[in-house]
């Protein structure tokens, strides 16, 4: 049976009525089959503000992506942080929802310029695990009126409390984008053009690498872009021939979306690293088809099915299982462990938050196979 | 403004306290004579002070660890310090605590220029870190007012922010991992050179808990190239309403400037007679200062003068060399020194939702006659961060709380209007009382169960943040003496 709460009062009832754990989801977009009663956010959804002089939007947390990207588009702005759509590379359905975005802290490869989804987030309001409604943040650029529980919820997966509402700073749509293309097969190589972009004055809003291509994307006013455009393919001509890419936007889509993964056999690992170790990285991995974004520091990995990365990841950074057969994901879990000081505290959270341990059980905190 | 008393069984253990200090610390790293601890008794929240038992000045994690343990093991309270530039008391000390200085944890452990970090401890100051990166150019983004005395340490604490957040946002944002003490004397490391979280954000809560969860002795700080250039244009308008309206006007054409800031009359006044910056005398004055190359900011100016001339500005005038640029920042540069100079201020720090800007300012001109002390208003008008400075005289007896009392009615305005009571100072003892204007009591207690997971005897940092009264059931049973 699924619960599909229409207001914000009906989510708190039924978190506290709740008698077993819930499965948290938005548009279920991700494909996750944890155990539990269903709890759609679907039905928490409206945009209740938006300024766009003063750069913020307010949002049920059910509120459909889709809903939002049209209403900023309408005044020329946009969610800067890029979040990307899982269903091409999960093989899904459903319409992605802001709650989930902002659950799991999606953030496309204009993260390396203006943040994460996290930093664009000015505000929640979420239930607790006793069905306590519970506001953080507000809806304002600068706030530090208390502790900022607004982090802690973006990236909580829905382990801490469900969403209601979310507030977020938006920004201006840019006249123009130009991408600038260098043929390079290895990555290590790849990460040194892109750091050498990432490096100058010249304001790269996107630094990928795939198919054998290091790509390099600015975005602004015309002239701006055509004058750095220009300078930035003297930064790159010692890598190689530099070109101007003609499907830019669409490429960046595809990017995000790690197209390249669409559709092909095999598991996908998301691994952040300093772009540094990349290529020490994906020399341990030993197996599999590679995608660079954020500059070489996240790794995109196509591994055969049941590889766990964490295993071979000797460098400083993370690795998060994103897609595999739900056998797989039960048994190795998705989440790379943390050091011991640290899980405890996150345990200690959790408890705080859902002391009934109702949320998403066993998501974030499954024990990891070695 | 209510501290707790001090507990008497802890003052009764200084002798110990010290010993087991002196035990793990250089000599001269700790401070228990009387007379020296005056130095710690209060921050840039000068009305308020209160000498510490000691303070303890470590010089690595290992030393901030061993005397965490010890403090931990005998239930005394620790109160973090990094320069002491607070304005809302962030590090006030009770009679019964140890300030911990990270003054003399100030090197750079790592400059990474390929990957755009730089680890530092935290004693270093904010404008030293940009100093640190500067012969290649690049630059740490947060410039808090107080950056060439400001540590690291209170950045992180307090969530700093500064002029140019607008584009480049505060210490969170620019935040990437921290080498923490926790209260038990436990290291850890959260985040690095990597970016986000594998599990929970962490880093997300520690940044801006004003020295609450841990002590911070390290962290990652994201570096960026500077730009080319950067140039301001100044501009006065015969109202705060136009004003406001063109700052919403500029966003929403798609400039995003790297700052924008605002002052009204009584600034613009002031500032001119301390640093005669040759300001335009008007009702309100905006700098808007743009980054790029030469063509890049002319074209971004250009759009902005043109936007700026549909509110018919009674001055308009843009740095054509650097020297004109310094004029132009030089008035707002000085602000706080030139107020300093006429009178006591305090600082507020309300942020508001930009279009509420108009409205705000002319109920502030209302409180302001009501209660008859003036105030002059400078801020980041991009963001929304307001700087009120009311102005009083500390030595006539009940200014001082006449003050608080207005500071107070301004910042539930800002909550009214759907801002937040502190956008970048951070809520110390100053605002702590307002924090139930904000939040409801189970939003405090959602942020209180962070704090028990933490620092589960509440030794750190004692009675900042959170109303007394909230926190009491918390604070109250300190563990028995060791």
């Amino acid at each position: 049976m699924a619960v599909k709460p229409e207001n914000e009062a009906e989510l708190s009832a039924g978190v506290a009525g709740a008698r077993g754990p819930l499965r948290v989801q938005g548009g279920g977009t991700r494909g996750f089959q944890g155990a539990g009663e269903l709890l759609e956010t679907g039905g928490l959804a409206g945009i209740e503000l938006y300024e766009p002089g003063a750069l913020t939007l307010v949002a049920g947390a059910g509120t459909p992506l889709a809903e939002i990207e049209a209403a900023l588009e309408a005044e020329g702005q946009r969610l800067a942080f890029e979040p990307m759509d899982h269903r091409g590379l999960m093989g899904t359905g459903g319409e992605p929802t802001i709650g989930g975005v902002v659950a799991a802290n999606v953030s496309g490869p204009r993260r390396i310029q203006v943040g994460a989804c996290r930093d664009h987030l000015l505000g929640v309001r979420f239930v607790d695990g006793t069905g306590q409604v519970i506001s953080n943040g507000g809806r304002v650029m600068k706030n530090v009126t208390g502790y900022d529980l607004v982090k802690l919820m973006a990236g909580s997966w829905g382990t801490l409390g469900v969403l209601s509402q979310v507030s977020l700073k938006v920004l201006p749509k840019p006249e123009t984008q130009a991408t600038l293309a260098v043929e390079i097969a290895d990555a290590g190589t790849a990460v040194r053009a892109l750091s050498a972009a990432l490096g100058s004055p010249f304001e790269v809003s996107g630094a990928a690498h795939a198919e054998g291509q290091a790509l390099v994307r600015i975005e602004g006013f015309e002239g701006s872009v055509s004058y750095r455009a220009g300078r930035l393919a003297e930064v790159l001509a010692p890598f190689g021939a530099v070109r101007e890419v003609a499907e830019g936007a669409a490429l960046w889509t595809g990017i995000r979306d790690v197209l390249a993964f669409h559709g092909v056999p095999g598991d996908v690992w998301r691994i952040s690293v300093k772009p540094g170790d990349t290529a020490a990285a994906v020399a341990d991995f030993g197996t599999g088809q590679i995608v660079l974004d954020w500059g070489g520091g996240l790794i995109w990995a196509l591994v055969p099915e049941g590889t766990d990365l964490r295993a071979r990841l000797r460098v400083p950074g993370h690795a998060t299982l994103v897609r595999a057969a739900a056998g797989t994901r039960a048994r190795i879990g998705m989440f790379h462990p943390e050091s011991a000081p640290l899980a405890r505290i996150a345990e200690g959270l959790r408890a705080r938050f859902d002391p009934r341990g109702i949320f998403n059980p066993g998501l974030m905190s499954a024990p990891v196979g070695a | 403004m209510e501290m707790p008393l001090p507990d008497p069984a802890i003052l009764a253990k200084k002798s110990s306290l010290v010993e087991r200090l002196r035990a793990v610390l250089p000599g001269d790293a700790v401070i228990s004579d009387e007379a020296e601890t005056r130095a710690y008794e209060c921050d840039a929240l000068t009305a308020y002070r209160c000498p510490p038992l000691c303070a303890v000045l470590p010089s690595s994690t290992e030393q901030v660890a061993a005397v965490l343990r010890i403090c931990h093991e005998m239930g005394v309270p620790v109160v973090p310090r990094g320069s002491g530039t607070s304005l809302a008391g962030g590090a006030l000390p009770t009679a019964d605590c140890v300030i911990l200085g990270v003054a003399r944890m100030n090197a750079v452990l790592e400059t990474d220029y390929n990957n755009r970090f730089i680890r530092v401890q935290t004693g270093r100051t904010n404008l030293s870190v940009s100093g640190a990166v500067e012969e290649e150019n690049f630059f740490y983004a947060p410039d808090p007012s107080s950056q060439l005395a400001c540590a690291i340490a209170g950045n992180i604490a307090m969530n700093s922010g500064g002029a140019h957040c607008l584009k480049y946002g505060v210490t969170t944002n620019n935040l990437m991992g921290v080498t923490m003490v926790m209260m038990d004397g436990t290291v850890v490391e959260i985040g690095g050179a990597h970016l986000d979280a594998p599990g929970l954000d962490l880093l997300g809560v520690i940044c801006g808990s004003e020295g609450q969860l841990g002590v911070v002795t390290e962290a990652t700080l994201r570096i960026l190239r500077k730009p080319e250039g950067a140039r301001p244009v100044l501009m006065g308008f015969d109202s705060n309403e136009v004003a406001g309206a063109c700052v919403s006007d500029i966003i929403k054409a798609g400039v995003l400037p790297v700052a924008i800031e605002f002052m009204d009359r009584p600034c613009i006044e002031a500032c001119e007679a301390f640093a005669q910056a040759g300001y335009p005398m008007c009702e309100a004055l905006l700098i808007v200062e743009v980054e790029g190359s030469e063509a890049e900011i002319a074209h971004q100016l250009g759009l902005i003068k043109e936007i700026a001339a549909r509110h018919n500005p009674v001055e308009l005038r843009e740095a054509k060399d650097a020297d004109e640029a310094g004029r132009i920042w030089l008035g707002r540069k000085s602000a706080f020194g030139a107020m300093g100079q006429i009178n006591d201020y305090m600082c507020l720090d309300g942020t508001i939702p930009v279009s509420e800007l108009p409205f705000v300012l002319r109920r502030i001109g209302e409180l302001s006659r009501e209660y008859g002390l003036d105030v002059a208003n400078v801020f980041h008008a991009g963001d929304g961060n307001m700087h009120p400075l009311i102005l009083f005289n500390a030595n006539e007896p009940g200014q001082l709380e006449l003050c608080e009392a207005l500071g107070a009615e301004i910042l539930k305005l800002c909550v009214e209007v759907g801002g937040c009571l502190t956008g970048e100072h951070g809520v110390g003892i100053e605002k702590r009382d307002l924090m139930l204007h904000q939040y409801s009591d189970a939003d405090l207690e959602a942020q209180m169960a962070v704090k028990d997971v933490f620092d589960p005897q509440w030794l750190l940092n004692p009675a900042k943040v959170f109303p007394l009264s909230v926190s009491q059931a918390r604070r109250a049973p300190r563990p028995a003496a060791a």
